[in-house]
């Protein structure tokens, strides 16, 4: 009744990168729920456009472009100083691990900031009409995962600035962090046309 | 004790890895350490736990509506007593029970039969835990304050809306609804990285045991299905709370985008309770007709068919809304398209019932009883898939009936089958048979007896949801029939539980494989060590048991002081690196109760987010922190 040793493992590497790691996989499904989220949600838009002869409804003025243009170009130039840092984490460089996860936080602190400025010129307000309600809705919730992130990358950075960040796996949360910032900023792409141009061009 | 001496997986001479794995993997001890502890098999056994009290207070009030609807003109329950007895009826057996009762199962067979050390992301199963019982909480806190929610468990505007049900009822519900989804959704997420990566080596997808697979698909289903409802329940709260306007037709909103909302979440989690319940009736059929399952390929195919078709279906419950008829043709013709992947199934155990060897034990009872229940419900759902009939029909007792066959047949019969099955692993005690006889026959014909009248009071026209009716209707007598048999249903239910409850303390010993089963649960000792298996067993098959009654091939040179465990390739589940667990926590509970209380403070003020969202941030970075070893997944020093 015993077994027989056939496999042993313990010359295996105690962390992998990607697809390959329980990390990547974590956020994919994380991806997968919040992405189902944003449809739902944009769904919901639609078919509330459906309902009114005019969109935005008559009396409502078009929400404020500067601003949510300009954020947009934030975000896309904060893809830069992400993506070095992912590849610094799978390269398991910590010094520049530490500038370019620094330099995506202060991006991600501007881009809340502009966020702010953005809310103030959506010339709505949430109980104005159905059209006020999922336009701020539909920019809370891109708000939440966007601080979500921030106050995530923080943590990391500051675990990355102390004796814990020197461990294979914490190189494997930076690279999974900075996966899930290309969501945060991909996923934005399709928002910003449904609540700044679909009003424009619809 | 020797744990290793029963399995045909254990190296000889391991009693001291045994004793050091006993101390890594091993529960926190110490004052409040109930709250800390997160290991699989001890959170899976509280989630099945609570799961079934929330069943036995859903059963209370079904018996309470029955005894109300026994006869005309009956006073036992008012009007309002009783749209609330049956919103909660509803709301807890599908939120509390049915999907959190399947995840729960899950938590604790699916490493196990998967050949690992624990679930992915330990922490999050005990904070999953944790919601899950503080949403039920809330639930009937309120219930016995005379505020549970009233606006049925689909909860429709504009009933629900803040003009037509003022109070807090609705915003109980709403909430709810958020307990209970990012309590599945987060066990949802670790079931699917488990299966994806913490394998055996050797179990490529191609040898996944059915209930392994039924599970994955159930799980992805969660992670599409369970956000709309959120969205949904988030615009209802939103409504009621700061005054938009989702569902306000005077100010540009819908109230149909509820019910596509809603059901687009409602009808793939009828999926999400039945196809777990098909993974266990093709465990339970294996084993008890001693013979590999018959069609593997065609039921893994089936069962993501049916998936991806429940996802088309939802309109279905939306006939009587008055759908451009392309719709409901495109609705009716999907719902039907559902009824050939199960057919397939169906065929499928027939022929392995055929060609096996049956033994008619309890769980292999429970399986034939829910056979024959879910082909009846199976067979009125295609009825009401059709326009003409679905509008007569819509919203009478024969709806009720046809759900009832389905969820009871499709997943309680299911469900109390594996439970009986699985009872020897999770305790080491082997469950009454005679016993297990009884309380299937009780059930199997009290159901019978409850529901199948309800057919026909559907039929000559009983609407759903009253309270009462005129005794010239001539309901009755069949309603009367009804609550004797939901008597005889409770006292079957009764035994079951009773049996168990007894057999944990007095059953027969267990030991590791007393059903000569295949699959990789049954290769550690009953009940399994907090480590899972000495020895990670490697396979060759889907019936790894069969293939190595002794001398079994298993895995060597995990870690002992360390919470290792062993991550392996997605398709093929060759070894590919090691991975810590982190050990036991308050934090997971403290964040828990940070949430939980934001959410309960948010059916007051609007401000209970940003000052929830900050207290629940901060417990949550001190659960992600490493402060100590523990957190590391090191063993903790002894004293």
């Amino acid at each position: 009744m015993n077994g027989r040793a056939t496999i042993d493992v313990s010359g295996l590497p105690d962390h992998a990168f990607g697809s390959r790691s329980i990390m990547w996989w974590m956020t994919v499904c994380v991806i997968a729920i919040e992405g189902t989220v944003f449809l739902v949600t944009i769904a919901s838009y639609f078919y509330l456009q459906g309902n009114e002869a005019a969109w935005p409804p008559p009396g409502t003025r078009l929400p404020g472009l500067q601003w949510p243009t300009i954020n947009t170009l934030i975000l896309l130039v904060s893809l830069i100083p992400n993506q070095l840092a992912k590849s610094a984490a799978e390269k398991e460089e910590m010094l520049k691990v530490r500038i370019w996860m620094s330099v995506a936080a202060l991006f991600a602190v501007g881009f809340v900031i502009v966020r702010t400025l953005e809310f103030r010129h959506l010339n709505v307000s949430w109980d104005s009409n159905a059209y006020g309600s999922i336009t701020w809705t539909l920019l809370g919730f891109h708000t939440f995962h966007l601080v979500t992130d921030l106050i995530d990358t923080v943590a990391l950075l500051v675990l990355m600035f102390t004796h814990h960040g020197y461990k294979g796996r914490r190189f494997v949360d930076v690279s999974e962090n900075c996966f899930y910032w290309y969501f945060v900023v991909i996923s934005w792409l399709p928002i910003y046309a449904v609540l700044y141009w679909a009003p424009r061009l619809l | 004790m020797s744990a290793m001496e029963t399995t045909p997986y254990a190296l000889p001479d391991s009693d001291a890895e045994h004793e050091q794995l006993q101390k890594t993997w091993g529960p926190r001890r110490g004052p409040f350490s109930w709250f800390s502890q997160i290991d699989h098999r001890t959170i899976g056994r509280r989630f099945i736990v609570t799961a079934f009290v929330w069943f036995g207070l859903g059963g209370l009030l079904a018996a309470l509506m029955r005894i109300q609807l026994a006869k005309p003109n009956n006073t036992f329950l008012s009007a309002d007593q009783y749209n609330q007895i049956f919103t909660m009826h509803g709301t807890t057996m599908m939120f509390l029970f049915a999907v959190p009762v399947m995840e729960a199962v899950a938590i604790y067979i699916i490493p196990l039969m998967l050949g690992t050390r624990g679930l992915a992301f330990p922490r999050a199963t005990a904070y999953a835990y944790y919601m899950f019982l503080f949403g039920g909480t809330m639930l009937y806190v309120a219930f016995f304050l005379n505020m549970a929610p009233d606006a049925g468990w689909f909860n429709y505007v504009p009933l629900s809306a803040p003009q037509f049900s003022p109070g807090k009822r609705i915003d109980i519900w709403a909430q709810l609804v958020n307990f209970t989804e990012i309590s599945a959704l987060t066990v949802a997420v670790e079931i699917i990285v488990t299966i994806f990566k913490q394998r055996a080596p050797g179990m490529s997808i191609n040898r996944m045991p059915l209930y392994v697979w039924s599970m994955l698909v159930t799980a992805f289903m969660i992670v599409f299905a369970m956000p709309a409802v959120m969205v949904a329940s988030n615009y209802i709260g939103l409504d009621r709370l700061v005054g938009t306007h989702f569902f306000n037709k005077a100010e540009g909103g819908d109230v149909l985008l509820w019910q596509h909302l809603f059901w687009f979440f409602g009808h793939p989690e009828v999926y999400i309770i039945f196809i777990p319940a098909l993974g266990m009736v093709s465990t339970i059929i294996t084993v008890f007709c001693r013979r590999k399952i018959f069609g593997y390929t065609a039921m893994v195919l089936s069962l993501v068919a049916t998936a991806f078709i429940g996802f088309g279906l939802w309109v279905h419950h939306m006939f009587a809304t008055g759908l451009p008829q392309s719709g409901q043709s495109y609705f009716t013709a999907a719902s039907m398209m559902i009824a050939v992947p199960s057919g397939v199934q169906i065929f499928c155990w027939i022929a392995t019932i055929a060609m096996g060897k049956p033994e008619f034990r309890p769980p292999l009872m429970f399986v034939l009883g829910f056979v024959a229940i879910f082909v009846l419900g199976g067979l009125t759902g295609v009825m009401l898939a059709a326009v003409p009939l679905n509008l007569q029909l819509h919203d009478t007792f024969f709806v009720v009936a046809h759900l009832h066959y389905v969820l009871i047949g499709g997943a309680v019969f299911p469900l109390l089958g594996a439970l009986f099955f699985w009872f020897p692993k999770m305790t080491g005690r082997l469950m009454n048979e005679r016993w297990g006889h009884i309380s299937f026959w009780l059930t199997f014909a009290g159901f019978n007896v409850t529901f199948f009248p309800q057919h026909k009071l559907g039929l000559v026209g009983m609407p759903r949801r009253i309270y009462t009716y005129l005794p010239e209707t001539g309901w009755g007598p069949l309603n009367l029939l009804s609550t004797i048999g939901a008597g005889i249903l409770a006292l079957g239910v009764l035994c079951f539980v009773v049996n168990a409850l007894y057999s944990m303390k007095r059953g027969a010993i267990a030991g590791s494989n007393p059903w000569h089963a295949p699959t990789l649960e049954w290769a550690t000792t009953s009940p399994p060590p907090h480590y899972n298996f000495l020895h990670l067993p490697t396979v060759s098959s889907t019936e790894p048991l069969w293939d190595h009654p002794e001398n079994a091939p298993v895995v060597t040179g995990l870690a002992l002081k360390k919470r290792e465990v062993l991550i392996t390739r997605l398709f093929d589940a060759e070894p590919d690196h090691l991975y810590l667990y982190p050990g036991t926590t308050p934090w997971a509970f403290l964040s828990a109760v940070a949430t939980g209380g934001m959410f309960v403070a948010l059916l007051f003020t609007p401000w209970a987010l940003p000052i929830g969202v900050a207290i629940a941030t901060t417990t949550l970075l001190c659960w992600f922190w490493p402060s100590s070893p523990r957190d590391e997944g090191e063993a903790p020093e002894q004293p």
